[in-house]
Formats: structure tokens, sequence, C-alpha cells
């Protein structure tokens, strides 16, 4: 018994042992201070990690090979199909990519906060690189608290899809501009089954389906996520309570239970069989990708494409959209950080780089200068998607160390609400503030909220 | 544990009583060592998967760790924002003691029951053993995938067969008051290991004590009350305790079935958008941790998180275990 007690003791001493040199990262950290200007890229061979697989996958390796044209001496292995928990991994321990994509820009705070990605300021005052040439959206979703470790690599714009066929049917000449034209475009747009369910549905504005999320509609109201000092204004700023108010309308209108039954029954978002793309859908706030998704799964559908529509009382709002994007940085545990720059500066900031992704991806290049680009290749229904990137009222979400957990308390709240199992809203949204600053306060290290 | 020197073994030649008290400690070490050798292999996965990690989740859950930099001791922080500000707290908690109170009896009453209908199967009774046995083999997410399809409510053939006799059914994962209920259908469809526990238990209750009652007159219910059930209740006591912890760390099916249900999936790829759809009724407690620790970059939270789960575990194991003692027999007493 004094045997196995005295086995057992040194088990936990080792294990306690093990857990204070552990759980605390690794602690080697090469600062990796650029050269000096004008020094010659030395010859390397790295690898590049990107979330992007099948055919865009291929579209990334063809602007990895013009960079290896302009760059002979250094080799790039390009990795697809790679997550934000891969690149959490790799910043711990194993292998680490000179270059990692991600497709969360939400995550840019936990990157650059904790020193994951490096600093990339250094590197772009060498190389004279101001992130001025990005509009204010992108450069503000690729830093945090001052830090710069990620810069913009292409960018989702949100706007209406509307089919145009349907819309012409029902006496329509143009897109809704104002949410109160949307609704009563969307009733127009209806149909129902002899039972009373929905057959066709004009706009569904239930949240939490397909790729309406409280983000993308934010915009339509002009709805502020923080004020200065960062505490959540979904209850003091009205244009949140404003745009739930429209939605919940409309939600009721159908019938919550209706419009559940109808969601239930579509094919996936991202499949042949998307609502839009079957004419199930009239109208739907989508990304700028789903113009190439129609090219290749329904070219014959009669669509076009607007920014949203926004509040009727103020107006001046159209034009805008929420925007967000992906970022590309280096990981601090990199090998080779001035080649990895080397590529990351190519892909992020030449015009050329970004002309080729964006033709080949059709996402919104980032770089002011590649949107106005000659050689991206035209198609009026993208270039909606273009002027809504530049566009001033174009936001994007804040980015906290937290990732997107004050989004993902809002859905929660949304969703009981459009559910109408949340009666004040007043104070539903309120409370959601304080939990968001309590869970914001808790992530950044365990201070109390007063 | 020094040794003496050659030399003065060598000059005496009477050893005298503490040089052989040393030779006797010796050769006590000398076994102690090999016991250790013998005992190494376990003793080092016991220390790296088992000490390890569990003493360093109790010390995470004191720290600030976002996975990404070095902890930081913040003391009793995370566990003040656990029961005075974590709102999300009290849902999944509740959740979890759903699952507990209402899916543990029923897997345990659904699996004797199915055993029992086994154990009176004249012939065939090798067929139906697979056929109820299969669908624990069938893998969580599969059957997950399997249940949401059957059970959506416009396309699914469950609510179009019950519209054919008239029923309106509910709209199941979709509807907070109908997820959990339908997550229970899922897991009870799953209760083979169970039902194969109660089954070997079964059939080996010895026949006598059959006969016996049977000659003093007890009827088919009497003989199930005061033969059967005592007979079986060590196996009724493991599977409440296996099923009470199986229920506290209910994850796979319900990340999968509220991601496929709200049938959104964002822009930035991440399958976790959704955790809790709808409405929180499938946030359970791990899923919350879940998310906290990956999604939230909150480790030394989730940390914390886990703390509070291992010692409520604990707790609930040794109540049934020690109320366990007024209706657990065993057949070779108790040990």
């Amino acid at each position: 018994m004094r045997r196995i007690a005295m086995a057992l003791a040194a088990a936990v001493l080792l294990a306690l042992g093990v857990a204070a040199c552990g759980g605390t990262g690794d602690s080697s950290d090469d600062a990796g201070a650029p050269v000096a200007k004008g020094s010659e890229l030395k010859p390397a061979d790295i690898t590049l990690w990107v979330g992007f697989t099948q055919r865009e996958l291929g579209v990334i390796k063809d602007s990895v090979k013009e960079f290896e044209k302009e760059n002979p001496q250094v080799k790039v292995k390009v990795v697809g199909g790679i997550n934000d928990d891969k690149i959490i991994a790799a910043a711990r321990g194993g292998n680490a990519p000179d270059v990692a994509q991600s497709f969360s820009a939400d995550n840019a705070g936990a990157f650059c906060g904790s020193g994951a990605w490096i600093d990339l300021k250094p590197y772009m005052d060498r190389d004279g690189i101001s992130d001025s040439i990005f509009p204010p959206a992108p450069r503000s979703y690729t830093q945090f608290e001052g830090t710069r470790c990620a810069l913009p690599m292409l960018a989702d714009a949100y706007g209406l899809y509307y089919n145009e066929a349907m819309l012409k049917k029902a006496g329509f000449d143009g897109p809704p501009k104002t949410t109160a034209e949307l609704t009563e475009y969307a009733k127009k747009l209806t149909v129902r089954n002899d039972d009373g369910s929905l057959k066709v549905v004009g706009f569904n504005p239930s949240m939490s389906w397909y790729s309406n999320t409280p983000s993308n509609f934010g915009p339509m109201y002009g709805g502020k996520w923080t004020d200065g000092s960062g505490k959540s204004t979904l209850g003091s700023d009205p244009a949140w309570a404003k745009l739930l108010s429209w939605q919940k309308d409309l939600i009721d209108w159908y019938g919550y239970d209706n419009l559940v039954k109808f969601q239930a029954g579509l094919g996936d978002e991202f499949s042949a069989s998307n609502a839009f793309e079957k004419g199930k859908l009239a109208m739907n706030i989508d990304g700028e990708w789903r113009t190439a998704f129609i090219a290749d799964e329904a070219p014959d559908l009669p669509y076009n494409t607007a920014p949203v529509p926004v509040d009727p009382d103020n107006p001046d709002l159209y034009g805008g959209g929420y925007t967000t994007g992906n970022i590309i940085g280096i990981p601090k545990r990199a090998e080779h950080k001035e080649q990895g720059w080397a590529l990351l500066n190519f892909l992020a900031t030449s015009d050329k780089a970004q002309v080729q992704l964006s033709n080949g991806l059709r996402n919104v290049p980032t770089t002011a200068s590649s949107a106005k680009s000659p050689d991206l290749k035209p198609d009026p229904k993208f270039q909606t998607f273009l002027e809504i990137f530049g566009n001033e009222n174009t936001t994007t979400t804040p980015v906290t160390a937290a990732g997107s957990a004050y989004q993902e308390l809002f859905n929660g709240f949304v969703n009981k609400w459009q559910a109408g199992r949340a009666s004040d809203l007043k104070a539903g949204l309120a409370d959601i503030d304080k939990q968001i600053d309590a869970q914001l306060a808790n992530v950044e290290g365990g201070q109390d909220v007063p | 544990m020094s040794l003496a020197p050659a030399s003065d073994r060598l000059e005496r030649p009477s050893v005298p009583a503490d040089a052989r008290r040393r030779a006797r400690r010796r050769a006590q070490w000398r076994r102690r060592l090999t016991v250790l050798a013998f005992m190494s292999p376990w003793l080092v996965g016991f220390t790296a998967f088992f000490a390890y990690p569990l003493v360093s989740t109790v010390y995470l859950s004191f720290t600030h760790y976002d996975l990404l930099s070095p902890s930081r001791w913040i003391g009793l922080a995370n566990y003040r924002y656990l029961f005075s500000q974590d709102k999300q707290i009290w849902p999944a908690v509740y959740n979890t003691l759903w699952l507990v109170a209402i899916l543990v009896p029923l897997k345990v009453m659904f699996a004797f029951g199915v055993a029992l209908m086994l154990t009176r199967a004249r012939r065939g009774i090798g067929f139906f053993r697979t056929v109820f046995y299969l669908p624990a083999l069938a893998p969580p997410v599969a059957a997950t995938l399997g249940f949401v399809y059957l059970l959506n409510p416009a396309t699914g053939p469950v609510n179009g067969a019950l519209g054919l006799i008239g029923i309106e059914g509910p709209l199941w994962f979709n509807d907070p008051g109908w997820s959990k209920p339908a997550l229970t259908l899922l897991l009870l469809w799953g209760v083979g290991n169970t039902m194969i526990i109660f089954l070997a238990a079964l059939i080996d209750v010895p026949n006598h004590l059959y006969e016996s009652a049977e000659l003093d007159g007890a009827g088919a219910w009497r003989r199930l009350r005061w033969v059967t059930l005592p007979s079986i209740s060590p196996v009724i006591l493991f599977s409440v305790v296996i099923g009470t912890i199986e229920a506290l760390q209910l994850f796979t099916q319900a990340f999968v079935a509220s991601t496929i249900a709200a049938g959104s999936a964002s822009s930035a790829g991440d399958p976790a958008n959704d955790l809790g759809y709808p409405e929180d009724s499938t946030l359970f407690y791990p899923v919350l941790l879940f998310q906290q620790g990956f999604r939230f970059f909150n480790m030394g939270y989730a940390a914390a998180m886990a703390v509070l789960l291992f010692v409520v575990s604990f707790a609930i194991t040794l109540v049934i275990v020690r109320n366990s003692r007024r209706w657990v027999h065993y057949a070779g007493g108790r040990t």
C-alpha cells in the first residue's frame, strides 16, 4: 500500500513539474527583425497555408507561380484546406508555415494580440508600404490594438441579389432601395401553397439561415457595434432595435413556423440547390462570390445585384454594405520570415496578384488601385460589389480578443427575438451589451466588470 | 543508499547488525525499483495522459490563457465569471441536467426492456440481438445526420408519415421545445451497448431462483420484481453511473445537430456559429466549454468549466453509489 502511495506521489509530482513547464507556449522567439533595405532575397523553400480547396486552390497556385517567376531562388509549397484550428496549433508547436491565410478576420484579434503572427510594420516601413493602400474596412480588420500582424488578401462584400424575371412579373422595374420597399416587394413576390405553407418567398429576413446574420444586415440601418472605448452599443444605438423591429414584422407576416418549415425544405446554401439559384427566393442578401456560383450552377438565372436596401428614414446610407475578408500573416515560428514577407507582400499588395486572384476567385480585390484596374474581368453584376466595397457607408465588424464571441451572443438573442420569445427588445439588447462586455473582459485577462 | 567500501567487507569476517540491516534495505530498494520498473509503462501512461492533463487543467483554470500566448495567473477571476456573470452557463447547466434527468432513466428502462424481450424470444435470438445492437455501431456524426434528415420538418419521412394519419409533426431539431426530445430519440436508438450488458446479466440469473419462486406461487411480475431486478441490480447501477457521465459529457450529437439543422454556413467556413441552435436549447455544458475554449480564445475559463464539470460528475456519481447500497445486491457478497 505504501509503495503504491509512493508511486502515486511520484507521478503527481512529475505531473506538477511538467505542468509548471508546459501550458505556457514556447518561449523561443525569433524576433524576426527584417534585414537591411536593398539586401537580396536568399534562396529558400517556404510553405504557404491557405484555406482554399479544389478549383480555388488552383487559382492561388497560379498566383504563387507568378511570384516564383519573379523570385526564382524561392520555392513555395502551397497547402490548401487549412482552418484556424490548424493555424492555432501551429502557433503552439510542430511545423509552422512561413505564411498563413485565414478566412476568419474575426480571429485577427487573437493572432495579433498574442503575437502568434508577427508585427508586419517593420517590414512595411522598410519596403515603403503604407496601409493607406487598403480601404478603411480591411485596414481595420487586419490589426488589433495598434499591432498590424496581417494584411487583407481579397474581401467579401454583401449586397442584394434579385431575380429580375420575378420582379418584372410582379410589376417592379428595379431593386428595392429601402427596407419599406423591400417589405412591399417581398409580400407581393411571395407565393403560398393551398395549405398556407410557403412555396416561393419574396425575401427571407430570418437570421441564422444561409448568410443572414446581424453583421450582414447591420449596414441597412447603420448599426454600430461599439463605442469609442470598445463597449458594446447594441442597446444604446437605436439602429439595431429599428432593424430588428422591421425584420420581426416581416417574419410575423409569413408566420415564424411557416418560415422555419420553408427553410428546412431548402437545399444547402453552398450547393447547386441553393434556394435563390432554384428560384424559391426572389431576393436574398449574399456575398459577391455568389456571382461565380450562379455562373457555374445556374447560368440561365435571370438575376441582378444591388446594394442592400436601407432605413427609409436614412436614405443616405444607400450604396454601402457589410464587408469582411481573408487575412494573411507570418506566424511567429516561421523559419523564413524574410522570404515569407516577400510572398505575402506580393499576394496582398501587388496589383498583378490582386487582379489575377480576383478574376479567378471572384472575390473583391483589397487594394484601392487594383479595384480600379482595367484588367479586372468586366461583369456588371460583380461591379456592384466593387462599388459597395469602395462606398463610404460600408462597414465591417470590430476585431476583439474573443474572436466572434460578441456576434454569437447577439445571434443567440436575435434567434429568440425573431421566434417571438423575447418580448422586451430594449431590455434584451441592453442585457446582451452587458454580457458581451463581461465576456470580453474575461477573455482580455480575467478582470471583473464593475 | 551508500555502499560500504569493498575493503571493509574483506577485513571483517563477522557481519555486524547494522551492515545486515543495510544489506536488507538494499535488497528492499532493489525490489522496489524492480516493481517500479515493471510498473513504469503504466506510470508513464498515467502521468502523461491522466495526471498531467488533470493537474494542468486545474492550474489553467486559475489563469488567463488564450491558447496562443503564455498563461497568466489571475486567481479566482474565471470562477467569479462562471458563477456570477456568464449568462450562458445557466441554460447550459439546465440543458445538461435535463438530459441526466430524462435521458438516463429512459435509456436504462429502454435497454432493459429490449434485453428482456430478447431473452423471451424463442427463435432468431441471434438475429434480433444483432438488429438491436447494430445502431450502436453507427458513427455518432453519421447517425445524427441521419436523424436530422429523418426528422426534417419539411421533407423528412417522419413528419410525412405523421401527416398521412392527420397529425402535424413538430419542428423537431428546429424547435427549442423539441430539439432535446429529438436528441433523446437519437440516443435511445443507439442504446445497444447498454442493452448487451443487460442481456448478459439477464441470461446469468440462476434458473433455480425462478423455479423456486414459481413453486412458491410467484407470478411473472413478482418474479421480475423479486428475482430478476435484485439479481441484475449491479448492472443497473453500472448503467446508471455510466449513462449519467455520458449525459454530462454529451457533445458530438448536439454539435452536429445544431449546425446542420440551422442550415447556415458562415462565410468564414466556420461550422460553429450556430452552436446551441435553436435558441440555446442544445447548448449543453460541454458545447459551451468547447465554444469558450476553442472559439472565443478563453481556454483558462474553459478549464474552470471543466473543473466544475469534474466536481459535479464526481459528486453525482458518489451520491448514486452511496444510495445504491440500499438496492444493489452482489451475488458474491460485498467485497
